[in-house]
């Protein structure tokens, strides 16, 4: 992995091919590589950019696309309002726009890959993004290792990839969505009106097959740090908890 | 490569020459960690110093906190691109541990090992010479848990995955072994103002 890794991490060009509002404040980037990779589910990439001065500033942002040898990448990024780099993507970026990125990246926050066990997959807002890339990934591949995910929200549309998920929560087999929204009444009976518990992640781990063999979980510190004692809580090992936490 | 219509948050240009490339200031602390984060009671605590697979010597909590403290105030840098001014930390420094040992120069690297299962390689001399602590303190607090408390190693100049969190001993190693982060895909040494970032930077 570390070979794959070093091999692919140069700086290259890539044109912005499209442009999509998911959400309020999220838009999703599609960028067409100029070097082809092929990413694992989980890894991120290095955006970078620079102004006329020679100033640059760069941020990692996690791939949302499933991995395959397509040439275009999806970077669903979140604006953040006093944020340097996401605003220039919301407010400024168009497509034809060329971005320079290097990737992919990261050896640790991964789809397990060949399990067997079922996969509990926890996110709040876009921390929902490498996990969205688990699944299409799972989807894509046809793994039929049950996967549950509990993505927390503050409103129905602030839902990142809300009606994909929806509808492969009806086509996907073993696959379990709860969506908890934290700012307003959820409607479907499966899903919560709260925040994030020990009790919320015990009812969407009681809905997998069998116990979970690992929890990916990504989102605030905050919600990372309750998020992962509930997954102790239910009896997983520390080592087979993998989180990943909002920097700055 | 210029992006088109970007300018930046240029900070003054007294700081500039403390930002590493492709670093932007924070205010906050951002926190960053792989897993869970542990609770480790300070009466469980141990710090075990070794050379290979030997134990040199262990020290309780008691035991550590009786020993020489340091205080260091430094820019600190993480990889994933924020830096942070003006840090200060209080704890014992590598030299004054391996003197508590009756150890000078072991061997040429060391790996740091955490309660976490964690661990990251760092050169003796990046740690000898007053360049290195296991703080204890942050900002004049007990250092929180989410910061890895009760300690953790502080190797300011190099990136900061190299700051291991709860850490637990050092291991005085003949060779360079690569650590958790090492082994997956990031630099074996970490110098941020030569930006070593990845394995092949």
């Amino acid at each position: 992995m570390t070979e794959a890794i070093a091999a692919t991490a140069r700086w290259q060009s890539c044109a912005i091919v499209e442009i999509a509002t998911r959400t309020p404040s999220i838009k999703s980037f599609f960028l067409s590589l100029s070097e082809t990779f092929k990413h694992a589910a989980g890894q991120h990439v290095d955006v970078r950019l620079t102004a006329p001065n020679g100033y640059n500033a760069m941020r990692s942002y996690s791939i949302a696309s499933a991995p395959s040898d397509s040439r275009v990448i999806e970077l669903a990024i979140e604006r953040l309002p006093d944020g340097e780099v996401s605003p220039f993507f919301h407010d400024f970026a168009q497509v034809g726009d060329t971005i320079e990125l290097r990737g992919p990246l990261g050896g640790h926050f991964l789809w397990p890959g060949s399990s067997s066990k079922p996969v509990l997959l926890i996110a709040a807002g876009s921390g929902v993004v490498p996990l969205m890339a688990m699944i299409r990934h799972r989807k894509a591949s046809g793994d039929p290792v049950p996967v549950a995910l509990s993505l927390s929200s503050r409103t129905w549309r602030d839902v990142l990839f809300r009606d994909e998920l929806l509808e492969l929560e009806m086509s996907l087999p073993d696959f379990a969505l709860a969506v908890a929204l934290t700012r307003e009444p959820a409607t479907r009976r499966t899903d919560f009106s709260r925040r994030i518990d020990a009790r919320m992640v015990a009812d969407v781990a009681a809905r997998l097959p069998g116990s979970p063999g690992c929890a990916l979980v990504c989102g605030s510190n905050a919600f990372v740090d309750i998020a992962v004692d509930a997954v102790l809580s239910l009896g997983l090992e520390a080592g087979a908890i993998k989180t990943e936490r909002y920097g700055a | 490569m210029v992006t088109r219509g970007f300018t930046g948050r240029q900070s003054g240009s007294e700081l500039s020459d403390r930002i590493p490339p492709g670093q932007h200031l924070v205010d906050n602390f951002p926190v960053l960690t792989a897993g869970p984060t542990p609770r480790i009671d300070p009466a469980d605590w141990t710090f075990t110093l070794r050379v290979g697979p030997r134990p040199v010597k262990a020290w309780s909590w008691s035991e550590f906190n009786a020993l020489p403290r340091t205080r260091m105030t430094r820019d600190i840098h993480c990889v994933t691109s924020w830096s942070k001014l003006n840090t200060a930390w209080e704890g014992v420094a590598v030299d004054d541990i391996l003197a508590d040992a009756g150890l000078t120069a072991p061997t040429p690297f060391a790996l740091a090992h955490c309660y976490d299962g964690y661990s990251t390689n760092v050169p003796l001399a990046d740690l000898a010479t007053g360049k290195a602590m296991v703080a204890l303190n942050y900002e004049g607090q007990p250092l929180p848990r989410e910061h890895g408390g009760p300690g953790r190693l502080l190797v300011p100049h190099l990136y900061f995955w190299k700051s291991a969190k709860w850490v637990n001993g050092l291991q005085f190693t003949e060779r360079n072994e690569p650590g958790f982060w090492e082994l997956r895909g990031y630099h074996i040494y970490g110098d941020p103002w030569n930006e070593q970032r990845y394995t092949n930077d």
